[in-house]
């Protein structure tokens, strides 16, 4: 079989500090028809940027320095703007992370997918139509003769995503690009839109290069696998030989699955310091987002809130923090009832109970140091000011593991994601609270920059015998640091307990599909899985 | 839909609301203007009994809350109160003036909306070219000179180097409506001129940041040709703060063009009102108000509605 792709020597660079300077450095590839190329790697490895190469195209701000892209006999590298028009969309087609943000908001989705085909002068409208209708089906959308008929905002997020990947078929390209189009969504989600990509790629035998940082996603779908790290190949081969052999250090530690933490036993005898009681909240005073929910969180432990984005997970955050008062319930906290609304709290209630967020981008002030971010907890709760804070400043900053001398003057910005987390962590430290509420704290880093940051809470832990609330959709974190696990579902509780006992079958039937929607290595997984889903699906 | 008529009806309320505001600020406004009215009207001729007369006559002598509320219920049933200078009916005073100020905004909005808005897509396509660099600086540099400048040079090229168009502007009811333009197009001209940078940047602006999204890079990915990307998929969604950009200018249109009126001795309401401000012509003033507020108001009410409709995800959702 002929390569239909073939990437050689391929340097990209980006325009950065007045010069510029490669971020994708010799790359070659190849691809054949019906091959899916699996690229792999941590945010900055390149992988999207390569993945946008392919079709001759760079974002703003980089460009394509040297090297050779043949797509199909085409030379792409420095064809001219009209040629690249020209294949882009009808020989090779994009699949972009977030639907949500890629699908134009003013216009039906079905005008958006036959914009394609009828702008490249394949089809007639009508006969784009018809087309459409057909792969909406094949991506197994509800509804199809209708769905097209509704603007993108109407879609969730699994569905938008599939009418991407039918998109991106509208012209019949020889290739599709897959750049991340699972990462935003949930683990139940993530099977349907695996589903479509594999319909796309084994029944309708095209060729992929598939993008995403999750190497069990990858093994589902890619015969072979390109493992990225800034901008190099650390190394290539077949999917099942490199997931059972990786011969580089840094493919093992990605593929390191986060080893289970003991739970630590949960006695009776523990201290309870949070009982949320019949809780119940709303947020238009009609419908309960939250409804009857009952936990206990003990000291020293960590409780993890499972739930898949609408759950409800943040909304309870949300209630315990006072931000939304509850409608109903109560909310015990150090054996004393805290009064529901925030404003009515006191300082010492403030204190004790501290949140860090999912972005720490924007939990931080841009124009802020850490010395003034971490600080003004200080100063606020302890009226500490002067050489007392700076050393108390520089205590936090050691005990996140960062350097207090290199860190404690510079600008937020000028931190890498991992190290603003950090920062968080320091500043709910600095607070010196009983319980820290995590809502989603490592979904927004890299899989190993996220395992630093669960490596430290759990230290933290173990030194100051805090506890955490914690809020996440990942169950491979849950299993990772948990004591406890809560699952929600449509703003209830629908099981609850030790780890042990909700890990182990069997499970509650919700409990169940959760578990069994986190990807394994295992190539075989996904198949195995849509066999049994089999009439669900249909 | 139901939803979308339910958030109009409330804009509504809420426009009806701003407009009463209004009223109470205009009456006391000019309750507070210094001096007296009858001793200003009657001039040589006021002695303290034709000016005690006077007063009477005009009901200055009742408290100002009676002639406020006696005013606001003259005002909504469309009577004005008489004009102080030649006691005619200010509403038969203003619906001449102020029909052709709508006229000349109107005649004016046909040229530069599509004006602007065409420049400006042109300029977003041509972005950082040469082209888009002349349009910003030409436009630019017609709204940085006055506006009676722009009006005499355009008098001195076309009305008095080229004899092309009339330099005053003096139009009455029994013109026909191509002489009327005809007569209006230099005034019309020159605040084009004034408006079109405005909302031509604007538009610029609003596609260029349209342009970074993630649907546009998507477009571009289809393979679609730039200027459809720009037109179909950029303007779409960069219309709201045209809209409203293009209202603010149209209120503008209306309300502040006097200067341009008064070189043009063109018979529109601002030169009304600010004769009348000379004379204590307060039912002129008063009236003169809160229509220029109305139509202020109406113009942005009408913004927010059509930006809303523009949007679909705001056209279905619940409020």
């Amino acid at each position: 079989m002929s390569n239909i792709l073939t990437i050689k020597n391929l340097y990209i660079e980006a325009y950065s500090e007045e010069k510029w300077q490669p971020i994708v450095k010799d790359i070659s590839l190849t691809l054949k028809k019906g091959e899916v190329l699996g690229l792999i790697g941590e945010s900055g490895a390149g992988k999207s940027t390569i993945g946008l190469a392919a079709m001759g195209y760079t974002r703003q701000g980089c460009r394509l320095a040297s090297g050779s892209i043949n797509l199909d006999g085409v030379e792409l590298m420095g064809a001219s703007d009209e040629d690249l028009r020209l294949v882009r969309g009808s020989k090779i087609a994009y699949v972009a992370q977030s639907a949500a943000a890629s699908f134009n908001p003013s216009h039906r989705i079905i005008k958006q997918h036959v914009e394609a085909p009828v702008q490249h002068g394949i089809m007639s409208f009508s006969e784009a139509q018809k087309e459409a209708i057909k792969l909406y089906r094949r991506v197994f959308l509800p509804n199809p003769e209708k769905i097209g008929l509704r603007y993108p905002h109407e879609l969730s997020g699994g569905q938008l995503q599939r009418a991407m990947v039918a998109m991106a078929m509208s012209c019949e390209p020889q290739i599709i690009v897959f750049d991340e189009p699972t990462t935003a969504l949930d683990v139940t989600t993530q099977i349907e839109v695996l589903a479509a990509v594999k319909e796309i790629t084994e029944k309708m035998n095209k060729a992929a290069l598939y993008i995403t940082h999750d190497l069990a996603v990858v093994a589902q779908v890619a015969h072979r696998i390109m493992v990225l790290r800034n901008g190099r190949l650390v190394e290539e081969g077949e999917t099942r030989a490199l997931i059972r052999k990786p011969k580089q250090a840094y493919t093992r530690e990605l593929l390191n699955v986060r080893s289970l933490r003991e739970e630590k036993n949960e006695s009776e005898k523990m201290d309870v310091i949070l009982t949320v009681k019949n809780v119940a909240a709303t947020y238009t005073g009609e419908e309960n987002v939250l409804e009857d929910i009952n936990l206990t969180v003990r000291k020293g432990r960590t409780v993890a809130v499972v739930g898949e984005s609408g759950s409800g997970k943040s909304t309870l955050a949300r209630v315990i923090t006072g931000l939304l008062p509850a409608t109903q319930g109560s909310i015990n906290f150090l054996g004393q009832d805290l009064p529901l609304e925030l404003k009515h709290r006191t300082k010492d209630n403030l204190r004790r109970l501290q949140m860090i967020y999912q972005m720490p981008d924007t939990a931080l002030n841009p124009k802020q140091t850490v010395r003034r971010v971490i600080g003004r907890p200080l100063e606020f709760y302890f009226n500490m000011s002067g050489k007392k804070a700076d050393d108390r400043i520089r205590e936090l900053l050691s005990s996140i593991e960062l350097e207090p001398d290199a860190y404690i003057n510079r600008l937020t910005t000028e931190l890498s994601g991992g190290e603003k987390q950090r920062i968080c962590i320091a500043r709910a430290l600095a607070a010196r609270p009983d319980l820290i509420i995590c809502d989603e704290v490592t979904s927004a880093l890299d899989q190993l920059v996220a395992e630093g940051i669960l490596d430290l809470l759990q230290d933290l832990q173990n030194k100051t015998d805090i506890s955490y609330l914690f809020i996440t959709h990942d169950l491979a974190t849950v299993k990772a640091i948990s004591d406890k696990i809560v699952i929600m579902l449509e703003g209830k509780i629908i099981e609850q307990g030790a780890k042990r006992e909700i890990l182990t079958p069997p499970h509650h039937e919700y409990t169940d599909k959760l578990l069994s929607s986190i990807p394994e290595m295992d190539p075989e997984w996904l198949d195995n899985l849509l066999d049994e889903r089999l009439d669900s699906f249909i | 839909m139901k939803n979308v008529i339910c958030h109009i009806l409330k804009r509504i309320g809420a426009s009806l609301a701003t407009i009463f505001v209004i009223s109470l600020i205009i009456f006391i406004g000019v309750e507070l203007l210094p001096g007296d009215v009858a001793d200003t009207v009657l001039g040589q001729s006021a002695t303290p009994e034709t000016v005690e007369a006077f007063r009477k006559e005009l009901k200055l002598d009742l408290p100002p809350h009676i002639r406020y509320v006696a005013w606001l219920k003259n005002f909504v049933q469309g009577d004005f109160g008489n004009s102080l200078a030649n006691k005619r009916p200010v509403a038969e005073l203003i619906s001449w003036r102020f029909s052709n100020t709508l006229f000349l905004a109107g005649t004016t909005a046909l040229i530069a909306v599509p004006l602007a808005i065409l420049l400006g897509i042109l300029a977003a396509f041509y972005r950082n070219t040469l082209y888009d660099k002349v349009i910003s600086t030409t436009t630019l540099s017609f709204i940085s000179f006055p506006e009676f400048f722009v009006a005499y040079i355009l008098i001195a090229l076309f009305s008095v180097k080229m004899e092309l168009f009339p330099s005053i502007a003096m139009i009455d009811p029994h013109m026909g409506l191509g002489r009327k333009f005809y007569t209006i197009l230099l005034p019309a001209l020159t605040l084009t001129c004034v408006v079109t940078a405005h909302m031509m940047r604007q538009t610029r602006a609003a596609i260029i940041n349209v342009l970074a999204s993630a649907y546009i890079e998507m477009a571009e990915i289809k393979g679609i040709r730039r200027l459809r990307i720009i037109i179909h998929h950029a303007f779409p969604n960069s219309l709201s703060p045209v809209i409203n950009v293009v209202a603010v200018n149209l209120a503008y249109l209306v309300v502040g063009v006097v200067i341009v009126e008064v070189v043009f001795v063109y018979p529109g309401l601002g030169q009304l009102l600010v004769d009348s401000v000379a004379k204590r012509d307060l039912p002129v003033v008063q009236a003169s108000g809160l229509i220029f507020s109305i139509t202020y108001i109406g113009l942005n009410l009408l913004a927010d509605v059509l930006s809303m409709l523009s949007n679909p995800k705001l056209r279905q959702s619940q409020f």
